[in-house]
């Protein structure tokens, strides 16, 4: 029977849907339940990751050190999880910290074409001797030969596993499928998939990645995430459970800890409504949901207009401030959110 | 007056074109160290003297240049300053190795001129640091300043690309010193959407108590100068308050010089580095008259 790692960002991709505003208390009760559950790797975090509390993208509540120090204290067996962007993190500022605090899996991300910018913080986390994975986002953006083209940079640079992310929910399952063969055949190491939920895809997207040979899964309590959410991580380990695939979780724990999660964590749970919708056939990153629909507001336009001009014009994770920059544009070109245009 | 540009990539060899229409410098020496980068190909059709000797062209040919522009990378301009400092040659850095002083045109140009070693900082710094020392005149109590830039990946070099973290540090220093502001963080975002993406940089700053009435003349005023040396800086969008954050919105175009107009972030670091050369020319200049005729 073959082994997946399941690795659960509800504590880090949550943070979107909260405008990072987990607190310590509900990182340390989360942390406990995703413990008892044999869940094997709990990341946290702001939602973009280390070093990105900022007016850009949202202040977080709670400190990296607070929010990581307090997950390692509630941790006994599952491995603590980063996410880092180079361009928002550091080296110095930032991982020399993380791992001070003991952080045992850095997750070093990239927009999908930018691999090479992660290689300075690749090759350090693995002189340090901690785990270190590759991560491209934004990875409907580009081919399946331009994708492997840069995870294998990564590779190269030293990463011990590859995940993609589906960061607007814009793959279908047959897209993944191609994907993640081309990947498995290209790299000699664990390839991963990472599935938002805009079009309702996200378990068949995880499925099929599955299927198709990828050994690592990403999935969150009621898929608690930006946007529309995440892949639900209970319903994807009973699915792989059911297909046959070991995750070494305990089902029921798993269960217990979506349910604390609901309680004690999400304000609602997650569900694709027309924003999310509009942003995964745009392309767009989810987690411009909340930013989007609070401008929109402000600028009494159509949300469904921005994510669309945001998506013609290839806007990626980060760059936050173009939502305001189209906002004005929209506005002076008269767009009222009456007459909305025909895409 | 005479200067020379080591390092060949992309900032090099638009600088050097920015050289070749300055009227008051002259390209000595173009140096590089790979014999076939296009930097150096471009130089050699334009006629310029070349090299790919590295620093060592300068030490073994002092009287190439009385001025270097430095655009290799951080870790190589702390090898390269110790070496120019003992030549005397007055040094513009593009890398972000914070060796010398940091220079910004619209700010203290005039004060750059009393050391040998001037630093440019970044491409981001370049930007927003009028902007965020124009939040710093005009706002009290000042909580914290933010600068995001957004390029287009393919106006980023390898060096550049290597250099993420130093651009980091490097510009959320400047914006430190030149606001007083002791919170600030830096962010770069690369876009690799074709067409190609213009640079542009977005300033927030929290503020108590945001004073837009003494900040939009002041934001008007420099941004003024900096079209003098950069003239694809345009003011966007604000100062304005949004979500309780002050927000101002710059796009930077270039000249075209060696990449296309997209490419402002090589542009403004280096009319940046040529408004401190030349005024650093015209000094030398007058001074010479001066002295001959004393």
């Amino acid at each position: 029977m073959k082994q997946i790692i399941v690795s659960d960002p509800t504590l880090r991709d949550g943070n979107h849907a909260v405008r990072h505003q987990i607190t310590k208390e509900q990182v340390k009760a989360y942390c406990q339940a995703a413990d008892l559950a044999g869940i094997p790797i709990v990341e946290v975090g702001h939602g973009n990751g280390i070093g990105a509390s900022s007016l850009q993208l949202g202040l977080a509540k709670c400190s990296d050190e607070e929010m990581l120090t307090t997950a390692r204290a509630a941790l006994k067996n599952s491995q603590l999880g980063i996410h880092m962007i180079p361009g928002f993190a550091t080296i110095k500022k930032d991982l020399v910290k993380a791992i001070e605090w003991g952080v045992d899996v850095f997750r070093v991300a990239a927009h999908c074409t930018e691999a090479d910018l992660t290689q300075r913080h690749i090759e350090y986390v693995r002189t340090q001797g901690k785990t270190v994975w590759g991560v491209l986002m934004m990875s409907h953006m580009v081919t399946d030969n331009i994708l492997l083209e840069e995870a294998r940079k990564m590779e190269q640079y030293g990463a011990e596993a590859f995940v993609f992310m589906d960061s607007s929910g814009n793959y279908l399952p047959e897209q993944v499928r191609t994907r993640v063969s081309t990947l498995v055949n290209g790299l000699s190491i664990p390839v991963g998939f990472h599935g938002h939920n805009n079009l309702g895809m996200a378990v068949a997207n995880s499925v099929a990645a599955v299927q198709a040979g990828a050994t690592v899964l990403d999935g969150c309590a009621r898929g608690f995430g930006a946007g529309a959410g995440n892949t639900q991580i209970e319903v994807l380990v009973a699915v792989l459970e059911r297909m046959g695939y070991k995750t070494g979780i305990d089902l029921y724990k798993l269960l217990d800890a979506a349910d604390l999660a609901e309680k004690e964590i999400l304000p609602s749970v997650p569900y694709v409504n027309s924003a999310s919708i509009v942003s995964g056939l745009a392309g767009v990153f989810s987690g411009f949901k909340r930013p989007v629909e609070r401008i929109a507001k402000e600028f009494d336009l159509d949300a469904r207009d921005i994510f669309f001009e945001l998506g013609k014009r290839k806007i990626i994770a980060g760059q936050e401030d173009y939502i305001l920059e189209v906002a004005h544009e929209l506005k002076a070109l008269g767009r009222n959110g009456k007459d909305v245009a025909v895409h | 007056m005479k200067v020379a540009v080591i390092g060949s990539g992309n900032i090099g060899t638009d600088l050097l074109v920015k050289i070749l229409r300055s009227k008051h410098l002259e390209c000595g020496a173009f140096i590089g160290r790979s014999p076939d980068s296009k930097g150096l190909l471009k130089a050699q059709q334009l006629g310029v003297k070349t090299s790919h000797d590295g620093i060592n062209y300068i030490v073994e040919n002092p009287d190439c240049c009385d001025l270097v522009f430095d655009a290799t990378s951080a870790k190589a301009h702390f090898e390269n300053a110790p070496i120019l400092d003992r030549l005397g040659k007055f040094v513009v850095d593009l890398t972000p190795a914070k060796v010398g002083k940091m220079c910004v045109p619209a700010v203290n140009l005039d004060e750059c001129l009393e050391i040998l070693n001037v630093n440019m900082i970044t491409c981001g710094g370049q930007a927003s640091i009028p902007i965020a020392y124009a939040i710093g005149q005009t706002q009290k109590d000042i909580e914290y300043i933010e600068v995001v830039s957004s390029i287009a990946s393919r106006s980023a070099g390898p060096a550049t690309r290597n250099n993420l973290d130093e651009y980091i540090h490097t510009t959320e220093n400047g914006i430190r010193i030149f606001s007083g502001t002791e919170n600030a963080k830096a962010i770069l975002n690369l876009n690799p959407a074709d067409p190609c993406i213009n640079m542009q940089t977005t300033i927030f700053a929290k503020v108590k108590k945001p004073d837009l009435e003494a900040l939009k003349p002041m934001v008007e005023s420099i941004v003024n100068k900096i079209k003098h040396y950069v003239p694809g800086y345009e003011l966007l969008l604000g100062p304005t308050v949004e979500d309780g954050r002050i927000a101002v919105i710059i796009r930077v175009k270039g000249l075209g010089d060696f990449l296309p107009e997209y490419a402002g972030n090589l542009d403004i670091i280096n009319c940046a580095a040529i408004a401190i050369a030349e005024k650093y020319a015209q000094a030398k200049q007058s001074k010479k008259t001066q002295s001959t005729s004393v």
